[in-house]
C-alpha cells in the first residue's frame, strides 16, 4: 500500500507560472477551494524569463490597431491551422486582461500621455506590445504571484505530479510528490487544470529551464486526453551560442524590435533576401524603411527581420549551412549600429534592453551597445498540446483543462513573440472560470486505491535496480537525438531513425538506476521526468512525420513546400486501446463567416 | 583543458561536511555548470535549485568562496582555480539537503505586507494615465528577482536571527516598490516601524553589495522608508501639528 497525505481541493492547477496563477486567482474568485501545485518555488516558473511583452490590441500607440487586426495576424502567422475561436477570443479579451494587470500593481512602459506603451514584434501589424523594458514577464508573474498570495489559495511548492487519476473517464485528481521530503501526496480535485508549459528539455539547444519536460502534455495523454499540433516546435532565431555554457539562452526579439539587425559573416543582411509570399507588401524593401518602422514611422513597413520566428530561424539556417556563419556556427545580431543613426545609442540601448545589456556583458564579455551578438536558433516554445475547448478550456476528458503553453490551438503552427504572454492571461482566466463552475457541479469522486498503488510502485522501482545507469545520460542522449532528427529541418529517413531510437530509450529508462534516498534527490526527479520527455519526443516524432509537407514551424527537407491538402486537417495524437501511440487527420474546426470575411480583408 | 577542485556542502539537517570534487573546466563556464556537472556524473543525488540560468529567476543562489551569488551568473574565470572552491547553502535560511535551503519564510513576510491598493481609476477610459518617471523611479524595486541573497547577507538575520521581528532588505525594497508606486494608496508606514521592524537596519549596505541585480536597496529603498517613517512618528512639529489638526 502506497503512504501518501491527501488534500482535497474543488480544484486544482498543476504549474504556477502566468497561465496557473491567472487560473488560480480565478477559479478562487468564483469562490471554489483552489490548490496550485508547482515544481519550482513561486515566482521561478518559465514566464520570469519572457522579455519582448505581451500582445493586446489596445491601440495606444496605433490608433488603427484592433481586434480584427490582431486576429488576422495570428491566423497568417499559424498558418490557418489555428482554432479560429480561440484566436479571436485571445484578440477580443487581451487589452482586458492586460489592463486588469495593471489594476493588480503591475507597471507597463508609458506612451508621452501616459497610456501603456506598446512595440512592435515580428508578424504584428500593429505595435502592440504592452511591456517593461525587456522584463515584461518578470513582471507579469510577480503581479500575479503578488495578487495571488491574498487570495486564499493552497501553494504546494516544490511538487511534481506523476500521474492524473481518473475514474470512470473523469479526471479525480493528482498524484505526485514534494520534491523536499519525496513523501507522496494525492490531491483530489474535482477539476485540474494543467498549465504546465513546454518540452523543451526534449532537445539538447533550449531555452527551457529543467522544468519543461512536458509534463501537462504527457499526464493528459495518459488519461486519455487528445494532444494536437505536436510537430510544432517553435525554434527561436535568436538563442546565444557563444560561449557554450550559455548555448540557447534567448536574445529577445526586441532586440530587432528597437532596430538590430541581422548579417552574415559577409556583412550582408540577408534577411532582405527571402521574403515570403504573403509577406511582401508589408515588409520593407529597404534598410532605411526598415529603421523608420522600428523608430514608429506610421508610413513605413517592418523590416524582414520581423518576420515570423519559423521563417527568420529557417534563414539563419540557411546562411550557416552554405558557409555564411558567424565563427561558431550562427549569425551576427547588431543593435550597435544604431550608434549611425542615434546620437546616445549606447544609453538608449541600455534603457531599451537592459537584461540584454547584462546578459551579454556577465556572460559572454560582449558589449552590445559597441559590437555585435552570434546568435542561432534555439528550441523555445510548443505550440502543439492538450486539445482543448475554445471557450472553456476543456479537454476531451471531463474535468480535465489545460491553458498557456500546454494547450494547442491558438497559435496553429506558428506563435507571434507576444502572443504567449497574452495567451496564458486570456486562457488562464478562462480555463480557471470553467474549472470552478465545472467543480461546482460535481459531487467528488472516489479516487482509485488500486491506480494509486500501482503509480507509487513503479515511481519506487529506479531506487530498487543498483548497478544501472544514471538517469542523466538517457536524457542527453534523448535530446541529442531529437535535436539532430526532429530540429529544425526534418526529413522522413532520420525521424524513423529517432522513433527507433526513442523505444530503446524507452528500455534504458526502464533500467535507470537512482542513488541515495528520496529526500530532494535530483537523480531520482530526472528519472521520474524521462517517462514524460519520451511520451512527449514519440508525439512530435509521429506527427512530424505524418505531416509531408513545410509549414510554419515543421520544415521538411523532403517536402520543403506548403501542401494545400494538408491545409485542411490538424493531426492528434491519442493512446489506443492497445496502449500504442496513434496519430490521426481532423478537419480544421469551422470558421464564422465574420472571421473569414476578416481575413480576407487583411489579407 | 582546465580543471577545478570544489568543495560542497554535502548534508541534510542532521548535518553535514565538505566533499571534494573536481571536474574540467571549459570557456565561458559559469559555477552552476560545474554544479551541474558534478551533478550528472558524480553526484545524481547532490541537490540544488536552479530555473533559467541567466540570471532571471533568483533560484540558484548560494555562497562561493564564502560570497552569497548567483552560481548561473558567476564565471569560472573570476575565481582563483589554484585553490578549491568552496560552495555552500545560504546561511540565513535552514538548510533542506546539501545547496538547497528552506526559503518559506520569506514568502510568509510578503503575505504580511499589506498588499497593493490603487486609487480609483481616474481617466475618461476607466483607467490610468501615469507618466513615465513615475514608472521609472520604482522599476529599479520591481527588477527584484527574489533570490534572496540581501537576506542572506543581512546581519540582522544571518547573524542575530531575529527572521521574527524584521522583514529584511528584500521586503523593504517590496515595500518601497508599494510605497512609490504611483496608483498605491495604501499606508505602510506604522507597519514598517512596527510589525516590519525596519529599525534594525543600521544601513551598513551589505545587501546592495550582494544584489544581483544592482538595486541600490539601501540608498535607494530603505533610507526613504526610514525617513518616512522619522517624519511620522519623530518629527516633534509634525507631531505638534497633528495634535492640532482635525481629526
Amino acid at each position: 500500500m502506497a503512504e501518501y497525505q491527501t488534500f482535497e481541493q474543488d480544484v486544482l492547477i498543476v504549474g504556477a507560472g502566468g497561465a496557473g496563477l491567472r487560473a488560480a486567482i480565478e477559479a478562487s474568485a468564483a469562490g471554489v477551494s483552489v490548490g496550485v501545485v508547482s515544481k519550482s518555488l513561486l515566482g521561478k516558473a518559465h514566464t520570469v524569463m519572457a522579455e519582448g511583452g505581451v500582445a493586446a490590441a489596445m491601440g495606444n500607440v496605433d490608433d488603427r490597431d484592433n481586434w480584427r487586426v490582431h486576429f488576422a495576424d495570428t491566423m497568417r502567422g499559424g498558418q490557418y491551422l489555428n482554432n479560429p475561436r480561440m484566436a479571436e477570443v485571445h484578440a477580443k479579451e487581451s487589452p482586458d486582461r492586460v489592463r486588469e494587470l495593471e489594476a493588480w500593481g503591475a507597471l507597463f512602459d508609458r506612451t508621452k500621455d501616459g497610456r501603456i506603451l506598446q512595440r512592435n514584434f515580428g508578424g504584428h501589424k500593429y505595435p502592440r506590445l504592452a511591456h517593461v523594458g525587456d522584463r515584461t514577464g518578470l513582471e507579469m508573474i510577480r503581479t500575479l504571484q503578488d495578487h495571488g498570495i491574498h487570495q486564499g489559495i493552497a501553494f504546494h511548492m516544490e511538487c511534481t505530479m506523476i500521474a492524473l487519476l481518473t475514474n470512470g473517464g473523469r479526471v479525480v485528481g493528482a498524484f505526485g510528490y514534494d520534491r523536499e521530503r519525496g513523501r507522496y501526496k494525492l490531491f483530489r480535485a474535482k477539476a485540474v487544470v494543467l498549465a504546465t508549459g513546454g518540452i523543451g528539455r526534449a532537445y539538447k539547444i533550449t531555452s527551457n529551464s529543467w522544468e519543461y519536460s512536458g509534463d501537462g502534455h504527457s499526464l493528459a495523454y495518459h488519461a486519455g486526453a487528445t494532444l494536437m499540433d505536436m510537430e510544432f516546435v517553435q525554434f527561436h532565431p535568436t538563442g546565444m551560442i557563444w560561449p557554450p555554457s550559455v548555448r540557447g539562452i534567448l536574445v529577445t526579439e526586441g532586440v530587432r524590435g528597437e532596430g538590430g539587425i541581422l548579417v552574415n559573416n559577409q556583412g550582408r543582411r540577408f534577411m532582405f533576401d527571402d521574403i515570403p509570399a504573403n509577406y511582401k507588401t508589408s515588409t520593407a524593401d529597404n534598410p532605411e524603411e526598415g529603421w523608420c518602422y522600428t523608430q514608429g514611422d506610421k508610413e513605413s513597413r517592418r523590416p524582414p527581420e520581423l518576420l515570423t520566428r519559423d521563417h527568420v530561424a529557417r534563414c539563419i539556417v540557411r546562411e550557416v549551412k552554405e558557409g555564411r556563419g558567424s565563427p561558431h556556427g550562427g549569425v551576427f545580431l547588431d543593435i550597435a549600429w544604431i550608434k549611425e543613426k542615434l546620437p546616445n545609442a549606447a544609453e538608449h540601448i541600455k534603457k531599451k534592453l537592459p537584461s540584454m545589456y547584462h546578459q551579454f556583458k556577465q556572460l559572454g564579455d560582449i558589449d552590445i551597445t559597441k559590437e555585435p551578438m552570434e546568435i542561432g536558433p534555439t528550441t523555445h516554445y510548443m505550440m502543439g498540446g492538450v486539445r482543448v475547448d475554445g471557450d472553456t478550456q476543456m479537454s476531451d476528458v471531463p474535468g480535465l483543462f489545460a491553458a498557456g503553453e500546454c494547450g494547442a490551438g491558438l497559435h496553429g503552427a506558428n506563435r507571434l513573440g507576444g502572443n504567449s504572454l497574452s495567451d496564458l492571461l486570456v486562457f488562464g482566466k478562462r480555463a480557471g472560470e470553467f474549472a470552478a463552475k465545472f467543480a461546482k457541479q460535481q459531487r467528488a469522486a472516489e479516487i482509485d486505491s488500486e491506480q494509486v498503488n500501482e503509480v507509487s510502485r513503479q515511481s519506487l522501482e529506479s531506487f530498487e535496480r543498483s548497478g544501472g545507469e544514471g538517469p542523466y545520460q538517457v536524457q542527453y542522449d534523448l535530446q541529442d537525438m531529437m535535436q539532430d532528427k526532429v530540429g529544425i529541418v526534418r526529413v522522413q529517413q532520420e525521424m524513423e531513425q529517432a522513433l527507433e531510437g526513442i523505444q530503446k530509450l524507452r528500455k534504458r529508462a526502464a533500467n535507470v538506476s537512482v542513488v541515495g534516498n528520496r529526500e530532494y534527490n535530483p537523480g531520482w526527479h530526472t528519472a521520474l521526468d524521462l517517462n514524460h520527455l519520451l511520451t512527449v519526443s514519440e508525439a512530435i516524432t509521429r506527427a512530424a512525420m505524418e505531416r509531408k509537407e513545410s509549414r510554419g514551424a515543421h520544415f521538411r527537407d523532403d517536402y520543403p513546400d506548403k501542401d494545400p491538402a494538408s491545409a485542411t486537417f490538424n493531426l492528434v495524437v491519442r493512446k489506443g486501446n492497445d496502449g500504442e501511440m496513434q496519430v490521426s487527420r481532423e478537419p480544421l474546426p469551422k470558421m464564422k463567416d465574420e472571421l473569414k470575411r476578416i481575413i480576407e480583408e487583411m489579407k | 583543458m582546465a580543471s577545478a577542485t570544489f568543495k560542497i556542502w554535502r548534508g541534510d539537517r542532521a548535518g553535514g561536511e565538505f566533499k571534494d570534487y573536481s571536474t574540467e573546466i571549459t570557456e565561458g563556464m559559469v559555477v552552476l555548470d560545474a554544479i551541474h556537472n558534478i551533478q550528472a556524473t558524480q553526484a545524481n543525488d547532490m541537490a540544488v535549485r536552479w530555473n533559467c540560468k541567466a540570471g532571471k529567476c533568483g533560484s540558484c543562489s548560494a555562497e562561493i568562496n564564502g560570497m552569497p551569488k548567483l552560481m548561473c551568473m558567476t564565471r569560472m574565470n573570476t575565481l582563483p582555480l589554484e585553490q578549491p572552491i568552496t560552495v555552500q547553502p545560504m546561511k540565513a535560511f535552514p538548510l533542506i539537503k546539501d545547496l538547497v535551503t528552506d526559503v518559506s519564510w520569506n514568502m510568509n513576510v510578503k503575505t504580511g505586507i499589506k498588499k497593493f491598493k490603487p486609487r480609483a481609476p481616474d481617466a475618461p477610459d476607466g483607467t490610468w494615465r501615469i507618466a513615465q518617471e513615475d514608472v521609472d523611479r520604482v522599476q529599479e524595486f520591481r527588477k527584484c528577482i527574489e533570490c534572496f541573497l540581501c537576506q542572506d547577507v543581512c546581519h540582522v538575520l544571518r547573524d542575530h536571527h531575529l527572521h521574527q521581528e524584521f522583514i529584511g532588505p528584500r521586503f523593504l525594497v517590496y515595500a518601497a516598490a508599494l510605497e512609490m508606486h504611483p496608483l498605491d494608496v495604501e499606508d505602510r508606514v506604522e507597519d514598517l516601524r512596527k510589525q516590519h521592524g525596519i529599525g534594525y537596519c543600521n544601513i551598513t549596505k551589505c545587501c546592495t553589495k550582494v544584489c544581483p541585480e544592482s538595486i541600490t536597496i539601501t540608498d535607494n529603498a530603505i533610507i526613504p522608508l526610514k525617513e518616512r517613517v522619522v517624519d511620522r512618528f519623530f518629527d516633534p512639529l509634525a507631531k505638534l501639528f497633528r495634535s492640532f489638526s482635525p481629526k
